[in-house]
């Protein structure tokens, strides 16, 4: 094998793919360095799961290029190189924990003793269990198991935590974070903000198939605090709107506007009480709205 | 085809395939006990002491059923990539080194290692019973029964890859049964009528049976159940190497 003296683990240029008429991922540009953990956060139907699956090997970009460690995707997986955690499937449910992680070590020219994988990944108290009767966090740290059978450089979680409870997931995060901390690259999609905040030193946010923010999560967080008070307000003015006290960010679309900031009571009050402004709304803003914030689309 | 065709391909995945097979009551009963049963059954009925070429009708009953329980097997053996694919697992295999061919390679030995079970158990079994043959014969006759299971391990791979269902051994249990009446394995060709005759000799079963019975019989047209033997190999064969190949295509 030989060694790429490269410092990216991943590298995404142009990529678009392009299933039929819809077009799921468009011209994404990316760099992960190595070390990094990274949080590839968006909704559902963004394109998390279509451009990981590139960068595994499982599908082919339309237009672009992928590198994993300075090779093919496939070659970097066959080299044990890149792992993945997928989201739901891969198990066979009339096998043990053990037998599992067995049966993918047989698989690896130069796999990790399974007895060491399964104390790492959380599972080794359960390894005579079988399959189907674990547990969905379970599960999940069974494939988290199985990704680190070839001692990967890198390893990719699609959502990995979906439909888990609370100490499910919690218990999950702690493995890999202590796996983490010996320096792999680990890069997650999620589209829970919280879990990208916790565990991410940086933050990608994708949205109908193109990047729209990168940065750490301090600086995604900013973007995405405070709640949104919507109105019907015809003939209002922007600059009489950005002097409401605790506004933060304001719009207008049509009769419409949208003002965003912490403190939605002291808005709401001022609208109601000062200003002609009727049918109010507030909600918290969720992620989706984090989007709509940083991209300025209409949804 | 280069080194890296059958890449992963090892002994563990032999070993582990069958334990399930023997974890998984149903199988177990279907591949190992069922041929066992229909044997102490039929063959120890009435007339069954006749003579039939070097031996009796024990030893014919014995060799037939030793050839369904090894079709059987095989054909489980094989149609276990349906459950798989359904599992999702094939697809984690994609995010290891093996070769996709190296995933059929596993399969068809994993069939011939757990049809070949099949065969000794039911032997086995045999050799307790009436059943009267040369030594030769036994050894020639249950060799011949295991090797053409190829022919089904083809067509479990090939129907696990066309057929979504997770139970796809529900469907081909009965359709089995149904090729072994169609090709004269349960009930003797010469007991049918000449209509039916001639569609038995294009069936998938007929070879396999005729080839396995004629070191005791020394009768049949030996030729022909070559021929059959090896067609239906290729066909299924070329039909599961089809769908394989479309299943792992990259999109």
């Amino acid at each position: 094998m030989t060694t790429t003296l490269t410092d990216a683990a991943i590298e995404i240029r142009g990529v678009t793919k392009r299933f039929g008429s819809v077009q799921a991922v468009n011209g994404i540009d990316l760099t992960v360095r190595r070390g990094e953990i990274l949080a590839f956060l968006g909704p559902n139907g963004a394109g998390k799961t279509t451009t990981i699956d590139m960068v595994l090997g499982l599908s082919t970009p339309s237009s672009g290029t992928v590198s994993v460690l300075g090779r093919a995707p496939e070659q970097a997986v066959a080299d044990g190189m890149i792992s993945a955690v997928m989201q739901s499937g891969g198990l066979l449910k009339d096998l043990t924990v053990r037998e599992t992680v067995e049966l993918t070590a047989s698989f690896f020219p130069r796999p990790h003793p399974v007895a060491e994988v399964l104390a790492r990944a959380g599972i080794a108290d359960i390894g005579e269990r079988l399959v189907g009767k674990c547990s969905g966090g379970q599960q999940q740290r069974l494939r988290f198991a199985m990704a680190l059978v070839p001692d990967p450089e890198l390893v990719i979680l699609d959502e990995p935590t979906t439909g888990m409870d609370v100490e499910g997931r919690r218990e999950f995060w702690k493995a890999i974070r202590e796996d983490a901390a010996r320096g792999r690259t680990i890069v997650f999609a999620t589209h829970y903000l919280d879990e990208a905040d916790a565990y991410a030193d940086r933050i990608i946010l994708i949205r109908k198939g193109e990047l729209v923010a990168d940065g750490t999560s301090a600086e995604i967080k900013a973007m995405a605090t405070g709640r949104l008070v919507r109105a019907t307000f015809p003939g209002a003015r922007l600059p009489a709107l950005q002097a409401i006290p605790g506004v933060e960010s304001v719009e207008v679309r049509g009769d419409s506007v949208l003002l965003r900031g912490r403190d939605s009571d002291a808005i709401a009050r001022h609208l109601l009480t000062k200003t002609k402004a009727t049918d109010l709304e507030i909600t918290s803003q969720n992620l989706e709205e984090a989007f709509l914030a940083l991209t300025g689309d209409t949804a | 085809m280069t080194s890296t065709t059958f890449r992963g391909l090892n002994p563990t995945m032999i070993r582990i395939e069958l334990r399930r097979v023997l974890r998984n009551r149903r199988t177990a009963i279907f591949t190992l006990i069922m041929p066992v049963v229909l044997f102490e059954i039929f063959g120890s009925g009435p007339q069954t002491d006749d003579r039939v070429g070097d031996g009796n009708v024990t030893a014919y009953i014995l060799v037939s059923m030793a050839v369904y329980g090894a079709m059987l097997a095989a054909t489980a053996a094989g149609a276990s990539v349906s459950l798989e694919r359904a599992a999702g697992w094939s697809r984690q295999l994609r995010l290891t080194p093996l070769a996709p061919a190296a995933y059929i390679a596993s399969k068809v030995l994993s069939a011939l290692v757990i049809s070949g079970t099949s065969v000794a158990v039911v032997f086995a079994v045999g050799t307790t019973s009436k059943a009267q043959m040369p030594t030769a014969t036994w050894v020639q006759t249950a060799l011949i029964a295991w090797v053409c299971s190829m022919v089904f391990a083809a067509f479990g791979l090939f129907m696990g890859y066309l057929l979504p269902s997770e139970n796809v051994m529900q469907a081909l249990g009965p359709g089995l049964a149904l090729m072994s009446f169609a090709g004269g394995l349960f009930i003797p060709l010469s007991q049918y009528n000449h209509v039916f005759r001639a569609i038995a000799k294009v069936t998938p079963v007929y070879g396999v049976g005729e080839l396995a019975r004629y070191p005791l019989v020394h009768d049949g047209r030996l030729a022909g159940a070559v021929v059959n033997v090896l067609a239906w190999t290729l066909l299924f064969g070329a039909g599961a190497a089809l769908r394989f190949r479309r299943d792992t295509a990259r999109v």
